[in-house]
């Protein structure tokens, strides 16, 4: 139960830590960049948040599947199929509550910015500290879209015991076989661990609202 | 002491969405001067604020920034050049950090050593020591515009471009910043170009001033003579509130 509990959590950590990295930059870069097709660019990463994981689970499984695009990768049943599916389940998420956070917060502030001698760059560092609130809230959308997730995980991972089985996966496997009683354990540790990493995340939130 | 830069200004137009907003055939601003810049709202006093700012680059026209022996314009001007300049803007936007922090930040962007002594006397200088830790969005208007104030302030800026830096604040206010403003002129080799739509203030502060009306540069001159003899007709409207927006 433990090596399933750590194998769920490494998986969604590995995800969400991936999510992080490309949502947040692109959701600043959506908010703040002006270019034709902007709005369609809005309107696939809107879209992309409400994408159903077992199609995202049926696009990966096909592109790691032996006569996929990406077949020699031997990806497929492993956990990093499981994290690609669930960095493109997460991405979106992260990546739209950055750009209306960063959008939300005052169009004065850039420009004002500048003009006390702040570099693009810095400028912009700003206004993502300034939009910390609202981004922490689509990290928190983003990890509780994945830790929760069965489809897709199930699909490109094949629940496999010791390998690929995760909290989820293991609730369903357990419940068809009539173990109530683990699956509900299973259960309790799921939402354990998802209160233990929203609440760190909260703290978070606080944490950077004091001001300094 | 290094001489005040001034700023040169030919056949400058800007436009928005196809939209003139601004035309000034020619305007000098001299070293060491506060050119007050006054006109209704819209005439386009923000927008000519922000592009001597080289926050904006003019749709056409030249404005040249001539700062130690340097002649800089929006695209050639380094960052440690653009550095030299500061602006406040009407509506302080302030940082969801304190007031300690806000006032520090054009010191920590340009990195470098521990500048407390330095925000201190800025958080006196306007006032505001006693909420140094306070949210800066706790402030009430006037606190805020301080705020913003000494953040330009403590960067001793040799050019500082404030946009009506006392709209709708009450008179001790009002005081405290014209006062500041006055100060930092006297410290030494800082131009100053200041937009407000307050008459009685351009002729407090001011050293010479201009008249924009519908994005069109009036008249430029000496405060004294601005006042009390204007030779444009709609200049001595405006001063003698006939020209009413």
């Amino acid at each position: 139960m433990v090596e399933i509990a750590l194998r769920s959590l490494q998986v969604t950590v590995s995800a969400l830590a991936i999510s992080i990295v490309i949502g947040i930059p692109l959701g600043a870069w959506l908010a703040l960049g002006h270019f034709s097709g902007k709005k369609l660019v809005t309107a696939l990463v809107y879209t992309g948040m409400g994408l159903p994981p077992v199609v995202v689970g049926l696009g990966v499984f096909l592109v790691f599947s032996r006569s996929g695009p990406l077949g020699d990768w031997g990806w497929l049943f492993t956990s990093a199929a499981m994290v690609v599916a669930q960095v493109i389940i997460a991405t979106p998420l992260v990546m739209g509550v950055t750009m209306s956070s960063v959008a939300g917060i005052n169009p004065d502030l850039r420009p004002q910015l500048r003009a006390l001698g702040a570099t693009p760059w810095q400028a912009t560092w700003a206004q993502l500290i300034e939009a910390r609130n609202g981004i922490i809230v689509g990290i928190v959308a983003g990890f509780g879209s994945i830790i929760s997730e069965v489809g897709a995980v199930m699909l490109v991972g094949g629940n496999i015991a010791g390998r690929t089985r995760v909290l989820t996966t293991a609730i369903v496997l357990e419940t068809r076989q009539g173990n109530f009683d683990i699956a509900l354990a299973l259960g309790i540790i799921l939402l354990l661990l998802s209160f233990a990493a929203n609440s760190a995340l909260i703290v978070l939130q606080t944490r950077t609202g004091v001001p300094r | 002491m290094t001489a005040a830069p001034f700023y040169d200004l030919h056949h400058v137009q800007q436009s928005y969405n196809g939209r003139i907003v601004l035309r000034i055939p020619e305007l000098r601003v001299e070293p060491g001067e506060i050119l007050g810049v006054v006109g209704p709202s819209g005439a386009g006093k923000s927008t000519l604020l922000r592009l001597l700012a080289f926050l904006e680059q003019p749709a056409r026209g030249t404005i040249m920034l001539h700062l130690d022996d340097h002649a800089l314009t929006a695209e050639t001007a380094t960052t440690d050049q653009r550095r030299q300049m500061a602006m406040v803007f009407q509506r302080p936007a302030l940082l969801r950090r304190s007031v300690r922090a806000n006032v520090a930040y054009g010191l920590r962007v340009r990195g470098g050593r521990d500048h407390r002594e330095q925000i201190e006397a800025a958080l006196r200088q306007v006032k505001l020591d006693h909420l140094a830790a306070a949210d800066a969005h706790t402030l009430s208007g006037g606190e805020a515009q301080r705020v913003a104030l000494a953040r330009a302030l403590v960067l001793q800026p040799r050019v500082l471009l404030l946009d009506e830096p006392t709209a709708n604040l009450d008179p001790y206010n009002v005081r405290l910043i014209e006062s500041l403003i006055q100060q930092h002129l006297a410290a030494g080799n800082t131009t100053i170009i200041l937009v407000t739509h307050n008459i009685f203030q351009a002729q407090r502060l001011a050293t010479r001033v201009a008249l924009l009306l519908d994005g069109e540069l009036v008249e430029t001159a000496p405060a004294p003579a601005f006042f009390q003899s204007p030779t444009d007709a709609r200049t001595a409207a405006f001063v003698s509130g006939e020209l009413v927006y």
